[in-house]
């Protein structure tokens, strides 16, 4: 039943496997196979993996039932390769294994890869990797967004069932909207980043990268809970349900003034804004109502983050020095010169430019002129979503200003790489959940895409601290009404 | 940290002018928690290397840390002992700096909002009290013995993430003595809150001074340095006075004194001759900007009321008061309260005697005396004399047989003796050596006129009236009765038979 396999979700594949009407090493097999083949087209393929199992774990009782999961590199895998994509990690194996994964691998995930990513989850397009950049199976000459490239790429083009990604600024959600697939930002601190290779700590959140926002919220719920082993996790209030809504009645939505494509300087494309306005006319029709809000701090999130997100880099990756593991550069005369070279070779441009940008920032006589003031936006910026939050719902926005763009096409200006995060941040500087669905596809790019009827688009939701449940049953209410083909992309 | 030494140097004070030092400590205080800081290892106490380590502790990608509620309890307790402002909620930061004994380029601290401020132990402000992790241990071979030059560097992970207070004085010392005398003031009451071992030849209580000069009756602080690696009491006054030397001839030579850190070393001499030579401490050489940043790891440390209760509840009570209460209810001279309380060891000792139910009881000064005295100086220096021979019930005995005149002092010392040495009962010490007193009765008077006609010169200008002759007749009656009389009763005597 191979061709039924590749069509069932997660949940679909689940229940067959409970139903006994599919077996679960047949599915793994199945799933490794083709992840097999990518990893091994030498070129060919899609460059989503950087590791695949060789064989099914032993062990698969429980409510995932042997269901294949695609991790992203960087969460730490115990004796399994875990570089978060850099040099620096070559050979690294770690003595133990993430929090998130093990939860899932306990209830029965059977870990089946590690997917490719921007080094260190630095970047939006997966081109800045130690493994070579991911292609986008929706137009193989663009990219599939990052930083969790591999893992929406390898959603999106079936190589997976579903996998597990990591977001600092947007970097499950964009790649989830330019892949065509679901991404889910937790709210800070419900998933345990214990063993996720850290880049920024106090913005880092694992969620999950899935066909459907069913699949989303079965992932989610056995992720989320507190950890003794991350101070900074909290006890989920409440479990996470399968999404049910089919309207929106009553439902308030806001549209942030701020973030509204034709006043904002992210450059959003005209296919994306149409696509993004389709969304919220059928919203009204789903009987949801549709306001502006204000998030006055918004534009300056972006700012904000590139002052406190390389600022954390720069601590949390000063443990790379070639000391202890991973690559260490050779003929060093003494100490200094053995970390400089270690980490001038190890590290790639992109993290570098982050490192010295939290360097500066953090330095003495600079400390409050960048990080301090960064700080006081992210106060704001929580502020302003509170008071929003007091007159809607949720919040909506397109996930990113463009489609997929084309390799190469932006790795010479970071500023414009780091725009097209320029939604996904705000919510990620207050902490708060976001969700990204397909929503249809953006007419500017008919010729592109399978179908040649063009490129996906990503509408996100986002809600308060712990409104997980809501999200997911608008994602789901939207999702029904939309319905996107998230599998015209497999392959 | 502390502010012994703002940049200002004392202008125009030419060779000859009288200096006054200023001395600030900084004291590291390793917590005896059962696991370190921020992971679940247990501390380490000479394990073989890197035995004691988890994904935490060694730095390694992903790990998180976790606070340590008993340090924050320990910390807790050290601000109260102080008198210490508590902050309601303090924060950890990260100290940014590369090297190989700190697995993650940051040490996780505390900085400008720290646990404690303020405060006094003994006639010294504290500046601060905060809690951090040591740093990893680092082997060097080769020659040079430091990270520069060496063959080769090893290191040893298990002292890495130990729980330590750091204690900041302000600069309100002014000689060595006082500094090696407050510090011991300073473990004593460490000791007695039961926090650390506070052992400095093991590490656990480590201390740096930071040292400057200043023209005598200024109130502006001198450019200071910092010294380091004075691993016990006496290199740590060694240490000082040989840096107030060092930075008075600089001074006096018209010479400035530039603000670093250096090194004392114990084992070589200095230009001049003395022991313990001062170096610049080049491992760590450059002027670190260590961008400080609140560590986003860790949640504030918040302090409730039931927090402080638990503190509260399990102090000991502190040497100062403690010398008060000897003081207060045994009526000890106040000299004698403050030897013992501030060596608990010997205060424990004191008072396990006391409480030991001799017959007859000994006075309670008199067995402070003894305890402080005697006993302490038949003692290794810092021994604790319930690790000796000694038991305290037996001193108690010792001391309420003299108190009762059944045997003299000279005798009871050398039942001491006996006691240091093989341990027992006095009493029967007393019987099998014959020591005896040799009461006021015919014995000691007929002993007392045979040394008054052997010595008939000396008991001729006693008789007329020079007291300090009598020296030599009470020898000769001590020697007769192998100390066993009483001195006053051999007095009382000799005045007796020569009629005055």
């Amino acid at each position: 039943m191979s061709g039924d396999i590749l069509e069932l979700s997660a949940a679909q594949a689940i229940a067959a496997v409970q139903a006994r009407e599919l077996g679960a090493a047949e599915l793994f097999a199945f799933y490794r196979e083709r992840a097999s083949r990518d990893a091994g087209a030498d070129g060919e393929g899609l460059n989503c993996f950087t590791w695949v199992a060789d064989g099914a774990p032993e062990d698969v009782d429980g409510p995932l039932a042997g269901v294949p999961l695609a991790v992203k590199d960087l969460f730490c895998t115990r004796d399994v390769p875990s570089q978060s994509g850099s040099r620096i990690l070559e050979g690294y194996l770690p003595p133990y294994t993430a929090t998130a994964v093990e939860r899932l691998t306990g209830a029965g995930a059977a870990l089946l890869a590690k997917t490719n990513q921007d080094e260190f989850a630095m970047g939006s397009s997966t081109e800045n990797s130690a493994f070579g950049p991911t292609l986008n199976p929706w137009d193989r000459a663009r990219v599939p967004g990052g930083s969790s490239g591999g893992s929406a790429a390898a959603v999106a083009a079936g190589l997976a069932p579903w996998a597990l990604g990591t977001d600092t600024g947007g970097s499950i959600r964009q790649p989830a909207a330019l892949c065509g697939i679901v991404g889910l930002k937790p709210t800070y601190g419900s998933v345990s980043r214990y063993g996720m290779i850290a880049f920024a700590s106090s913005l880092d959140q694992a969620g999950p990268l899935t066909r459907d926002v069913t699949d989303a919220a079965l992932l989610l719920g056995q992720m989320v809970g507190r950890d003794a082993c991350d101070a900074t996790s909290l006890q989920f209030p409440e479990p996470i349900e399968p999404p049910s809504a089919e309207r929106l009645e009553g439902v308030r939505l806001g549209v942030p003034v701020e973030l509204r494509g034709d006043v904002s300087d992210a450059g959003i494309e005209p296919g994306v804004r149409d696509a993004f306005e389709r969304a919220l006319a059928l919203a009204e029709g789903l009987g949801a109502t549709v306001v502006e809000v204000e998030l006055p701090h918004a534009p300056h999130a972006l700012s904000a983050y590139y002052v406190l997100a390389p600022s954390e880099a720069s601590s949390n990756l000063a443990r790379f020095d070639g000391v202890r593991y991973g690559f260490r550069a050779e003929d060093a005369t003494d100490l200094l010169d053995m970390y400089t070279r270690t980490r001038h070779d190890g590290f790639g441009p992109e993290v570098k430019r982050r490192i010295m940008l939290g360097t500066y920032a953090l330095s003495s006589g600079y400390y409050d002129a960048y990080y301090g003031r960064a700080q006081r936006v992210r106060t704001k910026l929580a502020e302003d979503f509170r008071t929003a939050f007091e007159a809607v719902d949720l919040i909506l926005t397109p996930t990113s200003p463009g489609v997929a763009f084309g390799l190469g096409e932006k790795t010479a200006d970071p500023w414009a790489m780091y725009l097209s995060d320029y939604f996904t941040v705000p919510m990620s500087l207050a902490g708060i959940p976001a969700i990204s669905i397909p929503c249809g596809l953006s007419t500017d790019h008919a010729g592109s895409g399978p179908n040649d009827d063009g490129l996906p688009v990503g509408l996100q939701i986002a809600g308060p601290a712990f409104s997980e449940n809501r999200l997911l049953d608008a994602a789901f209410a939207f999702e029904q009404a939309l319905g996107f083909n998230e599998g015209a992309a497999r392959v | 940290m502390s502010d012994a030494g703002a940049a200002s140097a004392p202008a125009g004070n030419g060779a000859g002018a009288r200096w006054e030092p200023v001395i600030g400590l900084e004291i590291h205080v390793q917590l005896a928690t059962a696991t370190k800081m921020f992971c679940g290892c247990a501390l380490s106490f000479g394990e073989p290397p890197n035995t004691h380590t988890c994904p935490v502790c060694l730095g390694l990608p992903g790990s998180l840390p976790v606070a340590n509620a008993r340090a924050v309890h320990f910390g807790l307790m050290i601000g109260l002992a102080l008198g210490s402002e508590l902050a309601p909620r303090s924060i950890f930061h990260r100290k940014n700096y590369f090297y190989p004994d700190l697995p993650k380029g940051y040490q996780i601290s505390q900085y400008d909002e720290p646990l404690c401020r303020g405060g006094t132990l003994g006639e010294v402000r504290i500046h601060r009290v905060h809690l951090e992790e040591d740093a990893a241990k680092l082997v060097h071979f080769g020659e040079s013995g430091r990270i520069h030059g060496s063959e080769q560097s090893v290191v040893d992970f298990n002292r890495g993430g130990t729980p330590l207070a750091e204690i900041v004085t302000e600069p309100d010392l002014r000689t060595a003595e006082q500094a090696g005398e407050w510090l011991r003031l300073l473990r004593t009451t460490l000791r007695a809150l039961g926090v650390s071992d506070v052992n400095m030849e093991e590490g656990s209580l480590r201390c740096d001074a930071n040292i400057s000069l200043r023209p005598a009756g200024s109130d502006t602080l001198g450019v200071k340095t910092e010294l380091k690696n004075m691993n016990s009491f006496r290199f740590i006054e060694r240490g000082i006075k040989a840096e107030i030397e060092r930075q008075r001839a600089l001074l006096d030579g018209g010479g400035q004194v530039v603000q670093e850190t250096l090194h004392f070393d114990p084992t070589t001499r200095s230009a001049s001759g003395a022991p313990g030579a001062i170096s610049s401490l080049r491992s760590k050489e450059e002027a670190h900007d260590y961008r400080y940043f609140p560590e986003p790891d860790l949640l504030p440390v918040a302090i409730d009321e039931q927090m402080l209760a638990d503190a509260r509840a399990t102090m000991s009570e502190l040497p100062s008061d403690r010398a008060e209460r000897l003081r207060r209810e045994l009526s000890l001279s106040a000299e004698s309260a403050q030897l013992l309380a501030f060596r608990s060891e010997l205060a424990d000792y004191f008072e396990a005697a006391l409480a030991a139910g001799a017959d007859p009881a000994p006075p309670a000064q008199a067995l402070a005396n003894w305890v402080g005295g005697d006993l302490s100086s038949r003692l290794g220096e810092g021994e604790d004399p319930a690790d000796s021979r000694v038991q305290p019930r037996a001193l108690a005995a010792l001391v309420g047989l003299v108190a009762a005149k059944t045997i003299s002092v000279g005798a009871a010392r050398q039942v001491l003796d006996k006691l240091v040495a093989d341990g027992g009962e006095p009493a029967a010490i007393v019987e099998s050596e014959g020591l005896a007193a040799i009461g006021g009765g015919d014995e000691l008077a007929a002993i007392v006129a045979a040394a008054l006609a052997a010595n008939a010169d000396a008991a001729e200008r006693v008789r007329s009236g020079n007291e300090k002759a009598i020296g030599p007749i009470i020898g000769a009656v001590m020697r007769e009765t192998k100390g066993r009389a009483d001195g006053g009763e051999v007095t009382r005597l000799v005045h007796e038979q020569l009629g005055i």
